[in-house]
């Protein structure tokens, strides 16, 4: 058991330090960064903020780890999340009852994410040109159900998703937190996770092994959709409104951006829930931290892919060889000067 | 011994990789116009010494004397034009570009500067003209066939070079005609006084063309010899460090002929890839199934197993009717199926050892049922012990481990799995000579268990050697079956061809 838990630490190492590092870069620019408060019962404080920004990116790694370790992509989330904050406000709207409503909309979810997989898994169409689809046409959808408004509502349940607290928690953390311990567990506790990386490492090798590739496809397809249904309830709770034109804009791009500054190769295979967890954070922190530090916000986006850019080189197979050379090199180095003595 | 004869001599070669010697002091001559075979098992130092030879590698030490004058190519290129020439098993040449271009490709004919086509064409129709080959050179390289691809390969090396010709497992994708083509060619090259260096893992190929044989092991040589000189069982012998003891099971009667039909297949087959067939598979019976390459060979196999379903005929194990639909429901009816292409179709590269040996066992139970980490690594070390697969643990990823290592992984993931029907297509291709003892010999135990085994292969005497029958497949149709004494080589060469030259008539 032990020698899993080093493996699990080897694995998520370099997010874990890119994270600390970023964390204190910004603590330096902002000096009162790692103070947390406590009011009405709930943690209020710039790392809350991270964990809180940073929910809908969080859930939609989620499904789009599992989507990219079977070698595919999710280029729809965000529109799907415009569609599916639409639906939740629309529904709300119309009088359903927020069971009703939630239940509607992670429908809604899992039909765009059963479309994908249908696409992918039956159709054998690229996962990339497949969800390109669903992309384009999702934002027209949306804006179909809010007739071209911002559709606003005033449910108190509704709300308390997007702004409410649980445990002194943030609703969206509580969220994005409690699910990405549920898939975790569901993929590793039982075998889905190996099957997963086994289809995506090589699908037909899985196949003729008696693998059900089909089903698994559709399934990651799925989980994806749902994820993305509920980052879209997250962001329209937050606002209160539908935004069919905005909710969701480019957060494709950030949750694939989580998943491979997570380690997770966009090649499928092997992957990791919890370092694209870590991944989300990295990109919110960078985000909440460039805002902190007081930069002009013009320099934002570029500062942003400059430190991506620099984690991504550290991540890349040559430079972790390098390491492995001057490590190696430094114990060498160290046994002769020892042998020397 | 004799200088005026020999066209490439090379002498103490070392060559020496970071903690480990590839080559410790090698001899190695080549004589004007003979065949020389290179061989040993994977690792020996056959294509370290051929990269040597051919400037891919820079020595660390020991000459090479080309014609009698010393040389250090420093790159293919030079070493090409000092008149080494080497054609390799993928065909290295561009397949976007015509015949002729390839032929040419940097010394293309120029007129007034620009490229004279009609005149490249001219040239590359005359040269391959000398192979027999007449075909139209301003194609695209990509639509022949793979042997043609080889031939137009050699003929570039060795208009280019002229001296030194090098084939490295030339005939590993090619078919019995192919190899035949093939040799045609090496014969005429030969006797116009080239040198030719031949590795290749298929012995028979070896007494086929080769004048001589140097084998190496452990990076060292271990001797030359003439080919006429030197019995198979020696060359064995010499390859693996000791002596292989070879059971030739001559008994063929007593193999599986007793048990009772297990399964029964009837009129099964599907329109465009196997026309319908009948088949029955006793109880500890191996069922051979030989032909050319494009025979239907992989397609019988495929549509027993259900990677391509059938679309007529009935299936039964015990009199009851299976259902082979897809690969997963044939593994529910305890089917195997180890693919002939490896890398493709059988390993899971990235993942480990245990988590390919455990794949199928996994996916049967589904997903909902995971088979425990400690069961797992109690599998995979039950199965690395038994099938001696050899790998520094569990845990490293399967592409890492040599071919005949990964194939015994592949095929305790179907052990693991308890397999009443196992198909096996061409499980010693492209692995050394030690591992294919090795598996030939769990061949021949799990016959003895009571496993049925269809074995597809295209190594006659493997086939002869552990089948109790064997099928003979022409253009995708089973058209005979050998039983008893009838089950040899020539038997089988004399099947194939005689059925081919039925479909002459």
């Amino acid at each position: 058991m032990s020698a899993t838990l080093k493996a699990y630490a080897v694995r998520l190492f370099p997010q874990v330090a890119a994270l600390a590092v970023i964390l204190l870069m910004v603590s330096i620019a902002f000096p009162g960064f790692f103070r947390l408060e406590m009011q009405n019962g709930r943690l209020y404080g710039s790392l809350i903020d991270i964990l809180n920004r940073g929910a809908p990116v969080a859930l939609l790694a989620i499904g789009m780890t599992v989507v990219i370790a079977t070698k595919g992509i999710d280029l729809s989330v965000g529109a799907v999340m415009a569609i599916c904050g639409a639906v939740a406000a629309a529904a709300i709207t119309s009088g359903h009852s927020l069971a009703m409503t939630l239940l509607i909309t992670l429908g809604t979810g899992i039909l765009c994410g059963l479309w994908n997989g249908i696409l992918v898994a039956v159709l054998d169409i690229q996962p990339i040109i497949a969800t390109l689809v669903l992309m384009v046409a999702g934002r027209g959808i949306a804006q179909l159900i809010t007739e071209g408004a911002i559709l606003t509502f005033n449910d108190a349940g509704l709300i308390f998703i997007g702004s409410g607290s649980l445990f002194g928690l943030p609703m969206p953390v509580v969220i994005w937190f409690a699910f990405g311990v549920i898939v975790a567990l569901l993929v590793r506790r039982t075998a889905l996770g190996m099957l997963i990386e086994a289809l995506g490492v090589n699908r037909r090798a899985a196949m003729l092994s008696g693998v059900s590739t089909g089903v698994l496809l559709i399934a990651a397809y799925v989980l994806s959709g749902l994820c993305a249904a509920l980052a879209g309830i997250i962001a329209a709770a937050d606002i209160r409104g539908a935004d069919a034109n905005n909710a969701g804009l480019w957060l494709e791009l950030d949750a694939i951006l989580a998943v491979v500054v997570g380690g997770t190769s966009l090649l499928g295979g092997r992957f990791s829930i919890a370092a694209s967890l870590i991944g989300a954070l990295i990109i919110q922190s960078v985000n909440t931290g460039i805002l902190l530090s007081g930069f002009p916000p013009e320099f934002n986006l570029i500062i942003k892919a400059a430190i991506i850019v620099l984690i991504l080189v550290i991540q890349s197979p040559r430079a972790q060889s390098a390491f492995v050379f001057l490590s190696r090199a430094r114990a060498s180095e160290k046994k002769t000067a020892g042998e020397a003595k | 011994m004799q200088a005026s004869t020999s066209i490439l001599s090379a002498t103490a070669i070392d060559k020496i990789f970071p903690g480990a010697r590839a080559l410790d002091g090698v001899d190695f001559s080549l004589h004007r116009g003979e065949v020389h075979a290179l061989l040993g098992e994977n690792g020996a130092g056959k294509s370290t010494l051929v990269k040597c030879l051919t400037g891919a590698y820079r020595r660390d030490g020991g000459r090479i004397l080309l014609d009698g004058a010393d040389v250090d190519p420093q790159s293919t290129l030079e070493a090409q034009n000092l008149g080494i020439g080497t054609v390799y098993q993928e065909v290295n040449l561009l397949p976007n570009l015509t015949v002729a271009e390839n032929l040419f490709l940097g010394r293309q004919p120029k007129r007034f500067g620009f490229i004279d086509s009609r005149d490249m064409n001219r040239r590359a129709k005359a040269l391959l003209a000398e192979y027999d080959l007449d075909i139209d050179v301003t194609a695209e390289l990509a639509a022949y066939s793979v042997a043609v691809q080889q031939v137009i390969a050699i003929a570039r090396a060795v208009d280019l070079s002229g001296k030194v010709l090098i084939l490295d497992e030339p005939t590993a994708s090619l078919d019995a005609h192919e190899v035949a083509m093939l040799f045609r060619i090496v014969r005429r090259l030969k006797a116009r006084g080239l040198g030719i260096i031949f590795i290749t893992h298929f012995l028979e190929q070896v007494y086929d063309i080769s004048d001589r044989i140097t084998v190496l092991r452990n990076g060292k040589l271990v001797g030359t010899r003439a080919t006429a000189d030197l019995p198979r069982r020696d060359l064995i012998a010499m390859m693996l460090g000791r002596e292989l003891v070879q059971e030739v099971a001559a008994e063929h009667g007593a193999k599986g002929e007793g048990g009772e039909v297990r399964f029964r297949f009837r009129n099964f087959g599907r329109k465009g890839h196997i026309q319908a067939f009948d088949l029955d598979v006793r109880r500890g019976e191996v069922v051979g199934i030989a032909g050319l390459l494009g025979s239907g060979r992989t397609e019988t196999a495929e549509i027993l197993f259900g990677a391509e379903r059938a679309d007529s005929g009935t299936a039964e194990a015990d009199g009851r009717t299976l259902d082979l639909s897809s690969p997963r429901s044939a593994i529910r009816e305890k089917f195997g199926f180890c693919p002939e292409d490896r890398k493709v179709d059988g390993i899971i590269g990235d993942l480990s050892v245990r988590e390919n040996i455990a794949l199928a066992l996994q996916a049967r139970r589904g997903w909902a049922r995971p088979i425990s980490r400690s069961e797992q690594d109690r599998l995979a070390d039950d199965y690395i012990k038994a099938l001696d697969i050899r790998t520094s643990d569990r845990e490293k990823p399967i592409r890492l481990l040599s071919g005949g290592n990964q194939q015994k992984a592949i095929l305790a993931r179907w052990l693991a799995t308890n397999p009443d029907f196992l198909i096996l297509d061409e499980p010693t291709r492209g692995i050394d000579v030690g591992a294919h003892a090795e598996i030939i010999r769990l061949i021949e135990e799990l016959c003895g268990k009571g496993m049925s085994l269809i074995v597809i292969s295209s190594e006659l005497e493997e086939l002869v050697a552990y089948s109790s029958r064997v099928i003979v497949l022409r253009d995708r149709a089973h058209v005979a079956e050998l039983v008893g004494n009838q089950v040899t080589t020539d038997g089988i060469v004399e099947a194939i061809a005689a059925s081919a030259g039925k479909a002459d008539a």
